[in-house]
């Protein structure tokens, strides 16, 4: 069963059994525009919630991208080194940045699901 | 006052439409105990003829390097300079231009710097180079931080043939940080052993060649060494006219590699400005400092040029910039490009050759006089000489003879027991009885 | 009736679908090539005598490989720059009104006092007995310096602004250090609203940076950073004016409130030309502050550099100044170089000179007792140096004063003629020498404060600085300096008057598409960033070249 949840910082985690796929929101690639550059972590490295996970940079800002729960990097998505643009093209599916392995799943009650991020974005215009 | 275009009653117009009394009245957000009522204590204004006078004043009571024979070096070299580089830095487009942030209309800038960093690529075989630095020593500890940053470590060791005042800077900044330095003693004759100084925390080696000595090193050993122990290997050169005659340090391994540009289209100007090269591999890219000029197209798909990755730098990622850089030498630069676009390969190879061929001459001449020694083995257009007795003295006794004869080694290493060391460097400029005069004047100098 | 002889009233642009030419030049708008396509290896434009032959003494590090270096013979290497020369914008064509630059007239005197051979053709290392008018220059300028900011000490070696931001900031640090409290007082404040160089300086130091907010209306409340204020705090780094082109009203209290929790005030001079003569930064509580001599004394700006940034210190830091100083004693002027020197001569003799100006009992120059290390190789930016005295002699105390006078008014000129079709961003009140206006007035008009800029370059001019600071959004920065006749400022007005109605009007194409008359059109930034090349390579030669194949 999948499960994405969202945070205020237009982060998603799409979870599947004990690992979820970490990216951006397809409102945050709009908001930064053409995606140049992606700093992923190693994997292996520990996360706690809100630490810095990776920088996504366009060509005018540099943003960073928290770790929306706790968790251990067992995977990155090392296409974006080549082709930061699948950021753009696909943030909620081909540009994912990294996978976890979640520490605690509890921490997934505090974000918010689709319908709840879909209302936030509609009042941030 | 002729800067100032605005009449008074231009003022009084300008005034009135702003709607104010007075000019002070836009100054009235400082605190008023705080506004200067009186003119600071300075002199008035001065025309043209006037200022002239005093600076020319100023500029006679110093000995200019072309009117003597001239032999001082130790990271700042005289070298001829084609009367068309200052011409075309002279021009308005160039010189009184802004950092160009509006590419469209400051392509030949950026053109400019795109060539200055494929020349400075090619000239120390690295596969990037920058934008350029503030100078030699800067760009040095530059260098220093960014091994840190890429390493995870945080102790540098410096050869004993680094430049002191290079040296220092990279202390300077270190102390600030609590980064380790190791520091070898001078090295007078390269006998260091440097690859044993290279351990699991040792995040950079930073080594010159030619050395402040004069002498080269091949660093190829070294950089094994280091790649071994996962550190950096720093080179750095400080004259870069020698790169047209020796093996460039990207050759031998280096990682990072940065130099003085000085030599190439800028005169002494006693110490500054200069222009601060600085190029690596290709993936330390990213954590490069300072500006980067990147090849795209424009909306027509034209050829064009624009600063790129730019998000490394303070104007985007603030506290977390890869340096805090930001104006750098950009015009200096722009002479090391013209002055070698004007060389070429052929010329700077030639320009190489004379001054190796001049500095072997005047060693050999050396040689001959009593009490006076050639320390180098090896060599491109500098020498260590040992003289009987005081080297500062003797440099002060041959300036009042007519001969800057050098740098004495215990101004740049007071207290180190070098205080009979002086180093002597030949370039172009210095003709066959520049050499003959100088040796003559020595000889007479250490007789008595 | 349609007129049809002689030259159409309106420029007509040459666009994407417009006639080409067989060159690829536009009239007068030549394309060049690269060196690189141009040149050949085996051409010089030196005349170089081989040398004899000779037993090389480079033992195993002679040079084997080619260097792959083209030459230009002389005339082509002229031609090659002028033609790139004729592509950039400069303040010796135009109003170049880049807010925190201080684009103002560079005037050629000062370049040519800079070349003559007394200052340009010294080493830096001569005996210094030779170089006595060198030392007198320095020290003659460092006087003018700490006599305009009412300081104490003056630290000339930095090389740039960021520079001499390291270089007040690490005298912070050794002033701690002294203390014993570099350990435990790590924070710096940094206004929101600060030059990136600030924070960024501020952490290559070793602190932390702690972030104010400003007030509504762009200035910092003590209140906010009294609130920030405790024994964990090394200093606050404050631009005043600041970077919305706004007198720190507060800035007394500030500087009172930082010291008395034991701080230091380190100040951005970027826009001393706002005050010069008007007021000392040393009266305004001042620690430490640098001085772009290549923005307020009009030293050219190069394309980039180079620039120099002299440390103004008070007294409170003056004894931690970095090597190497000047010194004045019963011989005349000694450069002192090292800090053990410094050390060796612990006591203020009464050979010093007294300063003409500023606190009495001080001296001057004054020594750096515990100098806190280097900087740079060598003393400073002579060549910078010269200039800026010849531009400050010019000047005169008067003209100095003069100048910030007009270049404070031209900015409120530029504010009061616009005030009515741009918005700003904390309400119409008198800037100092730059207005800042944001992007509020273009609101779903469709034109983005970038469009409007590249109209300003179809226009003939250079842009104002775009996108800084960071509090206004879409922000509009406009410094005039003083440089400007009042025709000058008026046609500025007129042009910024004109697009306004444009964009009012809801003709978009004026913009969306501009610039369509510069020597390019809007570049592909985001090609440049991901697939980054960085030089010319024989192979990477695939972009199209715009010139005919040589």
């Amino acid at each position: 069963m999948t499960t994405i949840r969202y945070t205020k910082d237009h982060e998603y985690i799409r979870v599947e059994g004990d690992t979820g796929l970490v990216g951006i929101t397809d409102y945050a690639q709009a908001q930064l525009g053409d995606i140049v550059f992606v700093e992923l972590p190693k994997v292996g490295k520990r996360l706690k919630r809100g630490d810095e996970a990776a920088v996504v940079e366009s060509v005018k800002a540099a943003s960073e991208v928290m770790a929306p729960v706790s968790g251990d990097v067992v995977a990155v998505n090392d296409a974006l080194e080549g082709t930061p643009g699948l950021v753009n093209a696909d943030a909620a599916g081909e540009g994912w940045f990294l996978e976890l392995r979640l520490t605690d799943t509890t921490e997934l009650d505090g974000l918010m699901d689709e319908a709840a991020y879909r209302a936030f974005v509609a009042s941030l215009d | 006052m002729r800067y100032l275009p605005l009449t008074s009653e231009d003022r009084a117009d300008m005034l009135a439409r702003i709607g104010v009394g007075s000019i002070d009245d836009l100054f009235a957000e400082i605190p008023a105990g705080m506004r200067l009522g009186d003119l600071l204590d300075l002199p008035r204004h001065k025309g043209e003829l006037e200022v002239e006078r005093l600076l020319r004043g100023l500029a006679s009571q110093n000995v200019t390097a072309g009117s003597v024979p001239f032999f001082l070096g130790a990271g700042a070299y005289k070298h001829h300079i084609p009367a068309s580089v200052d011409h075309l830095i002279q021009r308005s487009e160039f010189l009184t231009s802004y950092t160009p942030y509006q590419p469209e209309i400051a392509q030949g800038t950026l053109q400019a710097i795109f060539e200055f960093q494929t020349q400075v690529a090619a000239l120390t075989a690295m596969d990037v180079a920058n934008a350029s630095m503030y100078d030699g020593s800067t760009a040095t500890a530059e260098a220093v931080l960014m091994a840190h940053r890429i390493t995870g470590r945080r102790e540098a060791v410096l050869s004993g043939g680094l430049h002191p005042h290079y040296a220092e800077v990279v202390r300077t900044t270190s102390r600030m940080t609590g980064d380790e330095v190791v520091t070898l003693a001078p090295d007078v004759l390269a006998r260091e052993d440097l690859c044993a100084c290279v351990t699991e925390a040792t995040s950079c080696v930073v080594v010159q060649s030619p050395d402040v000595f004069g002498n080269l090193r091949d660093i190829a050993p070294l950089a094994a060494r280091c790649r071994e122990k996962g550190a950096l290997l720093i080179a750095v050169f400080t004259e870069a006219v020698s790169l047209g005659l020796v093996k460039p340090p990207g050759e031998m391994g280096a990682d990072i590699v940065v130099g003085e540009g000085q030599s190439i289209g800028n005169p002494l100007g006693f110490g500054g400005p200069y222009v601060g090269l600085f190029a690596a591999r290709q993936q330390y890219l990213r954590q490069m400092p300072g500006r980067l000029c990147g090849e795209t197209v424009d909306a027509e798909g034209r050829r064009a040029f624009v600063l790129t990755l730019s998000t490394r730098e303070q104007h985007i990622k603030r506290d977390k910039a890869t340096s805090n850089i930001c104006t750098n030498s950009g015009l200096c630069a722009l002479a090391f490009a013209i002055h070698m676009t004007l060389l070429g390969e052929k010329g700077l190879r030639r320009l190489a050759s004379i001054n190796h061929a001049h500095t072997i001459d005047l060693a050999d001449r050396l040689e001959t006089v009593p009490g006076v020694e050639v320390l180098n083995e090896t060599f491109f257009n500098e020498l260590t000489i040992r003289v009987p007795g005081d080297a500062a003295d003797v440099v002060e006794r041959l300036a009042a003879r007519g001969v800057l004869g050098g740098v004495p080694v215990s101004r740049l290493l007071p207290g180190q027991g070098l205080d009979d060391l002086v180093l002597v460097a030949v370039t172009e400029t210095v003709s066959e009885a520049d050499r003959a005069a100088f040796v003559e004047r020595l000889e007479e100098v250490v007789r008595c | 009736m349609l007129m049809t002889k002689g030259r159409p009233a309106q420029a007509v642009a040459l666009t994407a679908e417009g006639r080409r030419t067989f060159t690829s030049n536009r009239g007068l708008s030549i394309e060049e090539g690269l060196i690189f396509e141009i040149g050949r290896p085996e051409v010089t434009g030196v005349d170089l005598e081989e040398p004899a032959p000779f037993e090389h003494r480079l033992g195993a590090c002679e040079r084997e490989s080619a260097i792959g270096l083209p030459g230009l013979s002389e005339p082509e290497a002229v031609r090659h720059y002028v033609r790139l020369s004729q592509k950039n914008y400069s303040i010796d064509a135009g109003i170049y009104p880049l807010g925190s630059c201080t684009m103002k007239h560079n005037p050629r005197l000062d370049e040519a006092m800079a070349r003559l051979p007394g200052f340009a053709d010294i080493h830096p290392l001569q005996p210094q007995s030779t170089v006595a008018g060198a030392l007198e220059l320095i020290h003659e300028l460092s006087r003018w310096l700490v006599v305009l900011t009412g300081m104490e000490a003056v630290a000339m070696s930095p090389k740039a602004g960021a520079h001499g931001e390291a270089c007040g900031m690490m005298a912070i640090k050794a002033a701690l250090l002294a203390r014993g409290e570099a350990a435990t007082r790590r924070i710096v404040l940094v206004p929101e609203s600060a030059h990136g160089t600030n924070p960024a300086t501020a952490t290559r130091i070793g602190f932390e940076v702690r972030s104010v907010p400003a007030r509504a209306d762009g200035t910092l409340d003590v209140a906010e950073v009294k609130a920030r204020l405790d024994d964990s705090v090394a200093a606050i780094m404050l631009t005043n004016p600041n970077t919305c082109g706004l007198f720190e009203r507060d800035i007394a209290l500030i500087a009172e409130a930082v010291h008395e929790a034991g701080g230091y005030f380190y100040c951005d001079g970027a826009n001393l030309n706002a005050i010069m003569g008007k007021c000392r930064p040393g009266d305004l509580g001042v620690d430490a502050m640098h001085i772009n001599l290549h923005k307020t004394f009009s030293t050219p700006h190069g394309g980039g550099g180079p620039g120099a940034g002299p440390v103004v210190l008070s007294s409170r830091l003056a004894r931690f100044a970095p090597v190497p100083f000047l010194r004045r004693d019963e011989a005349g002027l000694q450069l002192v170089e090292h800090a053990q020197e410094a050390l060796d001569h612990d006591d203020l003799g009464p050979a010093r000179s007294k300063v003409v100006s500023g606190k009495p009992g001080s001296t001057f120059p004054h020594p750096a007792l515990e100098a806190f290390g280097r900087l740079t190789a060598f003393h400073g930016q002579m060549g910078m140096f010269v200039r800026a005295l010849a531009y400050m002699l010019s000047h005169g105390a008067d003209g100095l004063r003069q100048a910030a006078e007009d270049a404070v008014l031209s900015a409120n000129y530029i504010r009061a003629s616009l005030r009515d079709l741009l918005s700003q961003p904390f309400g119409d009140h008198a800037c100092m020498h730059e207005v800042l206006f944001d992007d509020h007035w273009l609101k779903g008009a469709g034109v983005s404060t970038l469009d409007f800029a590249k109209a300003m370059i179809d226009e003939g001019f250079h842009p104002m600085t775009i996108y800084f600071p960071l509090v206004a959004h879409g922000a509009m920065l406009i410094e005039p300096t003083e440089s400007e006749s009042k025709a000058s400022l008026d046609l500025f007005i007129a042009t910024i008057r004109d697009l306004a109605h444009s964009v009012r009007d809801g003709d978009t194409e004026r913009f969306q598409h501009a610039p369509s008359l510069a020597p390019r059109r809007r570049l592909d930034e985001t090609r440049a960033a991901r697939t980054p090349v960085l030089k010319w390579t024989k192979q990477g030669a695939a972009l199209p070249s715009p010139s005919p194949r040589r």
